[in-house]
């Protein structure tokens, strides 16, 4: 990804990897694809803080998932939203193509 | 109750608690020794650690109320709110520390709830010490999946067509939830309207206190 943020409304996927450590991805949105509510300001990366390593900035997003997205058919109402903030380099943008 | 567990309850007719007469863990052994040592270099005095958990102790959701009232007031603020939650509740003189301050609003077709599934971060300046179901497991992860159960199980009924908005609290930003204002408070003042303000209420998990007609 390249340094300009994304803008509000641009389609995303969460990163489905696994790493272990102290992560603030949560689980249950890896692999899922949303959009961004916000984007909110650069923070030190806690993955890092957490271990006192010199830690880097990254972008710090809200995004936005539809309950449908996250649970399927479990989800209570399908168009229920669910935001969380997640760390750019968790974030991969989609393509318009891939943002069915 | 029944006859056969007359022994477990006492006089009062609660259960008895264990006694907590477990070891220390290695972080409790760890934090007492650095206080010790802090209070043997003079670094600091048992006077100013009581001073400090006092002020943490007196931290309510009071401020929280007087925020949500000031909004419901005044439409400006509620825009500074919205838009820069940290600078809008210094305004007030609640200062919420490095962590950012998001505002989210209630209206008459959304509602938000607000949880933090991978711990418990609360905006403590606002609303003071977070209750403990707030951290607990089942919170934590039932509220992202089944909202409108737990709502109701806290006697929330929403109107039909309401949509659910829940804010995952899971990084650098602390939330607060402006509900909306009740019907029939057009004459009230700001003071009289913050007593309707409930912790609860700004936590998603409640509405404001009503007023009878």
């Amino acid at each position: 990804m390249g340094n300009d943020p994304l803008k509000t409304g641009a389609r995303v996927r969460i990163r489905a990897l696994m790493p272990p450590g102290h992560v603030r991805a949560p689980a249950y949105l890896r692999g899922k694809s949303g959009s961004i509510e916000r984007a909110i300001a650069p923070f030190k990366n806690p993955e890092q803080l957490a271990y006192d390593l010199p830690a880097q900035e990254h972008m710090l997003y809200r995004v936005r998932f539809r309950a449908a997205e996250l649970w399927g058919a479990e989800a209570e109402h399908p168009d229920d939203m669910i935001e969380a903030e997640i760390y750019a380099h968790w974030i991969e943008a989609m393509e318009q193509s891939d943002a069915a | 109750m029944p006859h056969d567990h007359h022994d477990h309850l006492s006089p009062s007719g609660h259960p008895y608690r264990a006694d907590d007469d477990t070891a220390l863990s290695y972080w409790q052994s760890m934090e007492i020794a650095v206080r010790e040592l802090l209070l043997e270099k003079s670094i600091t005095t048992p006077a100013e650690i009581a001073a400090q958990i006092d002020a943490m102790d007196a931290r309510s959701p009071a401020n929280g109320a007087a925020l949500v009232a000031r909004a419901w007031c005044d439409p400006d603020f509620k825009e500074r709110l919205l838009k820069d939650g940290s600078a809008a509740s210094r305004e007030l003189g609640f200062d919420v520390g490095p962590m950012l301050l998001i505002a989210v609003e209630n209206t008459a077709n959304i509602h938000n709830i607000i949880v933090c599934t991978l711990c418990s971060c609360y905006p403590r300046n606002l609303l003071g010490l977070p209750p403990d179901w707030y951290k607990s497991r089942a919170y934590r992860s039932r509220t992202v999946k089944e909202p409108r159960k737990v709502l109701s199980e806290f006697g929330v009924a929403l109107p039909e067509g309401t949509h659910i908005r829940v804010h995952d609290s899971t990084a650098d930003m602390r939330y607060v939830v402006i509900p909306a204002r009740p019907n029939g408070t057009d004459k009230m003042s700001e003071s009289e309207l913050a007593k309707l303000v409930t912790r609860d209420s700004m936590i998603g998990t409640g509405l404001p206190k009503t007023v009878s007609a």
